[in-house]
């Protein structure tokens, strides 16, 4: 079947999982129309960039069990790549293609040669070796200020045809200028569709089990026959990539880059509450992980405004619930998430379609 | 059966450990190097003493976080909350004293204080038992989900910390007759860190003392070169851990009031930034070596001191460079833990 080529032989194999996969995607496509405005359409565009770069963090950390502190780098180095060159090239398509190849190139050769140098070592060597160096490139994108902007960051045009100055319409469609913001939402759109189903791929090919089987035993792995540094260093490079991607859709949807954006800390932790709150493991997770999260993030201090005014007269309860506090929650959520649900929703919701088929 | 005692030799002494002092000369070394390099002595003074009074506080906080790795494998991603909890305590408790923090008495500038540290240290010590009860005790042994769990705790425990103090930063001023430097010939040196480091040069001492004079301090060592072999001689490992492992909390709480005070302002983030700086200095040290996170922590700061004078660009840098020319050297780290 069709279906079964296009999710590589993965499907969501739960009916309420599949019901929400086909809503997340539905939801996504008609945003633009459905809630017009622009908070709902970059709500929309920023579920789409995190969905393929939490795919990304999955598959090196969910799929290989390896825990990297740099994936926001990548990240970063993406949308570092296309806000350096449009701004100094000036925006074509030519500077964006530019820029995106310079980005890869460098997540490349930095990826491998930190997967080289320390993913012979232990998981939390790897994770303090990581967190180190995510440190020592945040400091210095803020640093040089020349080339990046510094903590102002950049902000600089796209080509003309993903602009609002372009129209491709006399008519607008239920109310909606059929214009070039709109083409550059589907643009980013259809690539974080295109990525997730290549990295769903990746995943289940026989790639995908050597890493897999890393996880779940590195030690007999290698005793098969297959060489795990290797393999690990494929996966954390294949992942940076996938990452630095996330950051060129960034860039380009935004025209803007900082430290702030693409590369602080807290997008790193942000990751790590979507990674397993949607399901370590399972791709499908990023989908719902990455969505609930960024309309938790953007919708939940509304909810939690409300309820700090319904219990004003109780000052504890009262700062408890501030908006502010959303953070609070959700990490609440992270820890019981990882303690009773490992495999987050996805994997709560595939397990009980296999109890009651 | 005299005869038969006599048959058996005379015990011989154990081999004598061989005491590796390179290390420990790389400290007056660098110190020396930077000497011609600032120019002036009195300037050359000035930093060696923040950079060591910097070093001494950070040792005091990674010094717990060392131990637990070598007992357990343990390694904390939420010790930084330990730190910003110790210091946000010391603010409410010498708030609550600004009579005595403003009089010119060392004394009673003393009574605050040292009350705040003593009441920071219990109730961080407090909050690591159930931190290691509720968030560490369920993963041991699962290094991926450590990390996680462990990170997850640090949110919650800062974003705990913001809905009792509040977001914004909070000024920890110095008491009067700690604050202000002592002049000697030209060289001006804060009173804070001539105090700073000889607190840590004391929690140094008492802590070499337990580890190589007590029992407690035996079983320590022997844990973290061997567990399994401690624990079928029978004594309890998870105890023991979970000893170090509110010392070791408890331990950041002080290193908090002290990094605090050091600043001067404290925010809900304090402990977040300094997290990188702990992960440096105990792979410096050597992964579970008291010795090398003292020598790393040291190193850390003076070279932090020294080049944010020379070139504040570098500085910014000079940890992570440290760190590489360190494991370069030594790829264990400055005073490797022999593991079985």
């Amino acid at each position: 079947m069709i279906f079964r080529r296009i999710f590589s032989g993965d499907l969501p194999r739960s009916r309420v999982l599949t019901a929400v996969l086909i809503a997340v995607f539905l939801g996504l496509l008609v945003t633009p129309f459905l809630f017009p405005g622009a908070k709902a359409t970059n709500v929309a565009a920023k579920i789409c960039i995190f969905i393929v770069l939490v795919a990304s963090f999955d598959l090196v950390l969910g799929y290989t069990g390896i825990f990297s502190f740099a994936h926001t780098m990548f990240f970063g180095i993406g949308a570092y790549g296309v806000a350096i060159a449009l701004s100094t090239l000036g925006p074509t398509w030519r500077a964006l293609a530019i820029g995106t190849g310079g980005a890869l190139v460098v997540a490349l050769a930095l990826s491998l040669l930190i997967g080289l140098f320390s993913l012979r070592v232990k998981a939390m060597f790897f994770a303090m070796i990581t967190l180190a160096v995510a440190t020592a490139f945040q400091t210095l994108a803020s640093q040089l200020s020349a080339f990046t902007g510094g903590d102002d960051g950049l902000n600089f045009k796209v080509p003309d045809v993903l602009t609002s100055n372009v129209t491709f319409s006399e008519h607008t469609f239920r109310g909606v200028a059929l214009d070039g913001k709109l083409l550059c939402f589907y643009l980013v759109f259809a690539a974080a569709v295109l990525l997730f189903l290549i990295m769903l791929r990746i995943v289940n090919s026989p790639f995908g089990r050597v890493l897999q089987a890393i996880r779940e035993n590195e030690f007999r792995a290698e005793a098969i026959g297959y060489r795990t540094v290797v393999y690990r260093t494929c996966s954390s490079v294949l992942s940076a990539l996938f990452a630095t991607l996330a950051g060129v859709l960034l860039a380009l949807w935004l025209r803007y880059n900082g430290p702030e954006t693409s590369l602080s800390f807290e997008i790193m932790i942000n990751l790590l509450l979507m990674v397993v709150i949607g399901g370590m493991g399972t791709m499908y997770g990023s989908v719902v992980g990455a969505t609930l999260f960024i309309v938790a993030e953007n919708y939940l201090q509304d909810l939690m405004k409300l309820a700090s005014n319904g219990l004003s007269g109780m000052p504890f309860l009262r700062d408890l619930f501030h908006p502010d506090r959303w953070l609070l929650w959700l990490g609440i959520l992270f820890i019981v998430g990882v303690y009773r649900f490992p495999a987050g929703i996805v994997g709560k919701l595939r397990m009980k379609a296999v109890v009651k088929p | 059966m005299t005869s038969s005692t006599a048959t058996v030799p005379a015990p011989e002494a154990l081999p004598k450990v061989k005491t590796d002092l390179l290390p420990l000369l790389l400290l007056p070394a660098i110190a020396l190097a930077a000497l011609p390099l600032t120019g002036s002595f009195s300037t050359w003074v000035t930093l060696t003493f923040a950079g060591l009074a910097m070093g001494m506080i950070i040792f005091i906080i990674a010094s717990g976080l060392t131990l637990v790795f070598g007992l357990m494998d343990v390694l904390n991603f939420g010790h930084g909350l330990f730190i910003t909890l110790g210091a946000y305590i010391a603010t409410s408790v010498i708030g609550r004293m600004s009579g005595y923090v403003e009089s010119p008495s060392l004394v009673r500038n003393l009574m605050a204080v040292v009350p705040a540290m003593l009441i920071a240290m219990l109730v961080v010590g407090a909050v690591g038992f159930v931190f290691e009860r509720v968030i560490i005790r369920p993963v041991y042994g699962q290094p991926l989900k450590q990390i996680m769990i462990t990170m997850g705790g640090m949110i919650v425990g800062v974003e705990l910390v913001k809905v009792i103090w509040g977001a914004q930063s909070i000024p920890l001023p110095l008491p009067a007759a700690i604050s202000g430097s002592l002049l000697f010939g030209d060289a001006a040196v804060e009173k804070y860190r001539i105090i700073a480091t000889v607190v840590g040069l004391l929690v140094f001492a008492v802590m070499l003392w337990v580890l190589s004079r007590t029992k407690v301090g035996l079983l320590i060592r022997a844990g973290v070169q061997d567990r399994e072999m401690v624990e079928s001689l029978g004594y309890r490992i998870g105890l023991l851990f979970f000893g170090v492992f509110i010392a070791g909390a408890a331990l950041a709480g002080l290193g908090g009031v002290m990094w605090g005070m050091y600043q001067q302002t404290i925010t809900p983030e304090m402990g977040g930034a300094i997290n990188v700086l702990l992960f440096i200095v105990i792979i410096i040290g050597g992964l579970g070596s008291v010795g090398g996170c003292f020598i790393g922590a040291l190193l850390v700061g003076l070279v932090a001191n020294y080049t944010g004078f020379l070139a504040p660009k570098v500085a910014l840098f000079s940890n992570i460079l440290l760190m590489v020319l360190v494991l370069l050297w030594r790829p264990q780290g400055l005073y490797p833990v022999v593991k079985r």
